[in-house]
């Protein structure tokens, strides 16, 4: 196990199912990028490298170690400063990216609501997206429409379901993105940082969305720079930086120290954030 | 990057992610999830196609009107500028450079936009977790439905022409579908370089221009130029093509030679191509 988390402490297991089996199981988990130096990696300069008897690669070591147990019924936030490698952890648990080394176990559904997009193709239409995207993800046609109502109903987008998602604006984006998400019927729910576009009704909409997940033992991991919706939301918390895992436990305890690690007074940090 | 999941990667109930050595997935899942989700490769292959010509006047007629100036194109090319050569027979070329061009076409399509198909998958590729081969068997999928307007048009040429009917014509339809394994395997080899080496990008249209002048396209596969004749059964495209143009154009049956090697290059290319992508796609996120 790794010797670099600081602190360990299982705080209150909040288990609401009976099963003693975590929902997420991470074992000493490290995920090196590696890369060139260039940005796009061509031929030619590959020549040039094998011609000087090089190997240009820079390893980005975006997560080092980590090792942590997921209960379920969980809502754990992710909280640490840019490049900590959170988004790189959600893409592990989801299964995009293999660990490097280490090893992790998910029971359950996985349902993601990454940052850098949802997978969406902009020439199609909201419609032909959300059918798509639950074809990728193992649901079966019948499913999907049958919950497309639903994901309509709850994106509030009327009419621009039909229209390409290249005329929606960010917000209607992440609002679809985020409906699509919370319906597949996750057992666990990755949020990255999707919901900073959305507009106050939708978000306060979705906290409630998230809250209904949670009461029905449903885990979820919020990835979240709004350290108030974290403290609001989650009953457990990580705090990772440069890759490793400082700190987990009580919500308000890792805040604490987190804000105090990066000397930014707690009322300054909270006064520009919002869900 | 050697790290992967094994065997339950697509199983929706437990998930074990871990790495092991670089190599092929256990295959069985693999393929067990590949076909559970045959539906999602087929809709992003008719939605595709749905959002080609949206944007432009003629829409779908497009999928006529190409294959239509493709073969003005090379008349004007072999026929006129050329001096057309021996005047004898020039219905039949006609009929025959069109049969080539348009499988050549539907051929180089398809391995293009299956090459294209995982850097352009690029935000689907980070966000979701499924079978990589289903992007560029989806586009060529697509490629395929887009090509069955053309035969129509090849008909319409062929009656104009004042061809012959021949029952051997139905037959052309087996050379198409080794064909469109050719061409996937192909696509797969080079979606997967093209990751690596974006140069790929850039240099595919010389390389498939380059096979099109050696292939039995704008002349008979009899007929070879006496320089091709060394190596020209070296070139997959020659049983390929030199078949269906067989079937299609003169309604003769080709010799067995070709019939295996069509074959055997159509699934050579596919075990290998489908081998090489399995075997690289799980580094494809951390490249992208």
């Amino acid at each position: 196990m790794s010797s670099l988390s600081v602190s360990e402490t299982e705080k209150k297991p909040m288990q609401k199912s009976t099963s003693n089996v975590p929902a997420v199981k991470v074992q000493d988990v490290s995920i090196t990028y590696r890369t060139t130096f260039e940005r796009v990696p061509t031929f030619k300069s590959a020549l040039v490298r094998f011609g000087r008897g090089e190997r240009a690669v820079r390893e980005v070591k975006a997560v080092q170690n980590v090792s942590f147990d997921v209960n379920h019924g969980t809502t754990i936030g992710i909280i640490g400063a840019n490049g900590a490698g959170k988004s790189t952890l959600m893409r592990a648990v989801a299964g995009i990216l293999p660990p490097t080394s280490g090893r992790i176990e998910v029971h359950g559904r996985v349902s993601t609501l990454l940052s850098l997009g949802v997978g969406f193709n902009a020439a199609l239409s909201g419609k032909e997206n959300v059918i798509l995207g639950g074809l990728a993800a193992g649901l079966s046609r019948k499913v999907i429409e049958e919950r497309y109502e639903e994901i309509s109903e709850f994106a509030e987008l009327g009419d621009f379901m039909e229209m390409p998602m290249r005329t929606y604006s960010s917000g209607m984006f992440s609002r679809l993105a985020f409906s699509v998400a919370v319906h597949m019927d996750p057992d666990i729910l990755l949020i990255d940082e999707a919901l900073s576009a959305g507009d106050a009704s939708f978000k306060s909409k979705a906290a409630a969305k998230m809250g209904e997940l949670v009461t029905n033992s449903r885990t979820m991991f919020l990835v979240s720079h709004a350290m108030s919706s974290v403290r609001e939301m989650c009953n457990d918390c990580i705090w990772l930086h440069k890759g490793k895992l400082m700190m987990r436990g009580e919500p308000n305890e890792v805040i604490q120290a987190y804000t105090k690690f990066l000397q930014v007074g707690e009322a300054e940090s909270v006064s520009l954030e919002d869900l | 990057m050697n790290a992967t999941s094994v065997d339950e990667e697509f199983n929706p109930s437990v998930h074990v992610y871990e790495p092991h050595k670089v190599g092929l997935p256990a295959l069985r899942p693999y393929f067990k999830a590949l076909w559970q989700r045959r539906e999602f490769a087929a809709e992003m292959s008719r939605t595709n196609i749905r959002a080609a010509n949206t944007n432009t006047f003629f829409g779908q007629v497009w999928l006529v009107l190409n294959p239509l100036l493709l073969a003005l194109v090379y008349y004007l090319l072999t026929d006129i500028i050329a001096g057309g050569g021996a005047k004898v027979g020039a219905a039949e070329r006609f009929a025959h450079m069109c049969a080539g061009l348009f499988a050549f076409y539907y051929f180089s399509g398809a391995m293009t936009a299956g090459a294209a198909s995982v850097v352009g998958g690029g935000k689907l590729l980070m966000n979701q977790s499924f079978p990589r081969m289903l992007l560029p068997l989806s586009a060529v999928r697509t490629a395929f439905f887009r090509f069955l307007p053309t035969l129509v048009v090849y008909l319409g040429i062929h009656m104009v022409m004042r061809q012959k009917l021949h029952w051997q014509m139905l037959l052309a339809p087996a050379f198409l579908i080794m064909l469109t394994f050719f061409a996937a395997g192909m696509g797969m080899i080079f979606a997967a370089l093209q990751v690596y080496f974006r140069d790929t990008t850039s240099f595919l249209p010389y390389f498939v221009r380059i096979w099109l002048y050696m292939s039995p396209v704008l002349w008979f596969a009899e007929q070879a130029p006496p320089k091709f004749k060394g190596f020209i059964q070296y070139n997959p495209l020659y049983p390929l093509l030199g078949g269906w143009a067989d079937l299609l154009v003169k309604g003769a049956i080709p010799k067995w030679q070709m019939w295996a090697g069509g074959g055997f290059w159509a699934i050579l290319a596919f075990v290998v191509g489908s081998l090489f992508f399995m075997s690289r796609e799980r580094e494809f996120v951390v490249r992208l």
